[in-house]
């Protein structure tokens, strides 16, 4: 099982990540990706670029934790988290998920559930800039929604 | 007691953290925001919607009836928007 979390400034490359995941072994029979990307437009409006503000000793550890909680729930092989801060121009990398199983629904499963998190209750924040001035992005009520379904402990027998 | 702050908590209030001695009836996040709003205009501002900003204690999330006794470090910030 390899694991991987980095919080950074710098860019990832997502071939890279991603076949690093099932290098040296052929027990890897799916690896799921998502990769968020900053929109150039937000709520209608053109944005010049994102600021990503986090708690550096929290937000590490916070990741941590909730890869192992989907280690214990899904068959893993590998789970590579990557998450960027700092400011961000329309077009790059904010943050990287990778899962990696021998069969495509614990790793699409563990994505969700990891991207879920991030969204809800990871310690980053949003900042718009636009030609205007800067706003904070609110939260959405409906990653809260989706977030809710995975504190049901049933979990993992359902998605196996 | 430090105090931590993260997004438009911090730019409201005006710094980023601080160290505090809140008085012992002050007991839980909820009774510590209550306090902080007092301590000027800022913190006021800062804290008038008390209700939507989260906390952590020595970093982890908790809820505002959570008991400060002991803590290291309190953050207090809006609900969370990366990924």
């Amino acid at each position: 099982m390899s694991t991987k979390v980095s919080l950074q400034h710098e860019d990832f490359d997502v071939a890279v990540e991603t076949a690093a995941l099932s290098r040296g072994r052929t027990d890897v029979g799916a690896i799921v990706t998502f990769a968020g990307i900053c929109r150039g437009a937000e709520s209608g409006e053109p944005i010049a670029a994102l600021t990503l503000e986090h708690y550096p000793g929290m937000a590490e550890a916070e990741i941590v934790r909730h890869v192992e909680e989907a280690k214990r729930r899904w068959p893993l092989l590998g789970v590579t988290v990557i998450h960027r801060y700092g400011r961000i121009a329309p077009g790059e990398n904010i943050v990287l998920v990778l899962t990696a199983s021998s069969h495509r629904e614990a790793a699409f499963a563990a994505a969700e559930f990891l991207m879920d998190y991030l969204k809800t209750k990871a310690p980053f924040w949003k900042q718009v800039e636009r030609a205007s001035g800067k706003t904070w992005i609110e939260a959405r009520e409906a990653d809260d929604i989706a977030a809710a379904r995975w504190q049901n402990p049933g979990t993992r027998e359902a998605a196996e | 007691m430090k105090l931590v702050y993260f997004a438009w908590v911090r730019e409201r209030v005006g710094r980023a953290e601080e160290e505090i001695v809140p008085p012992g009836s002050v007991k839980t996040v909820a009774e510590l925001m209550t306090w902080l709003k007092g301590r000027g205009d800022e913190y006021a501002y800062a804290f008038e919607q008390s209700k939507a900003i989260r906390a952590a204690i020595d970093r982890n999330h908790v809820k505002p009836d959570a008991a400060i006794a002991g803590a290291r470090e309190i953050a207090f910030f809006p609900p969370m928007t990366g990924g």
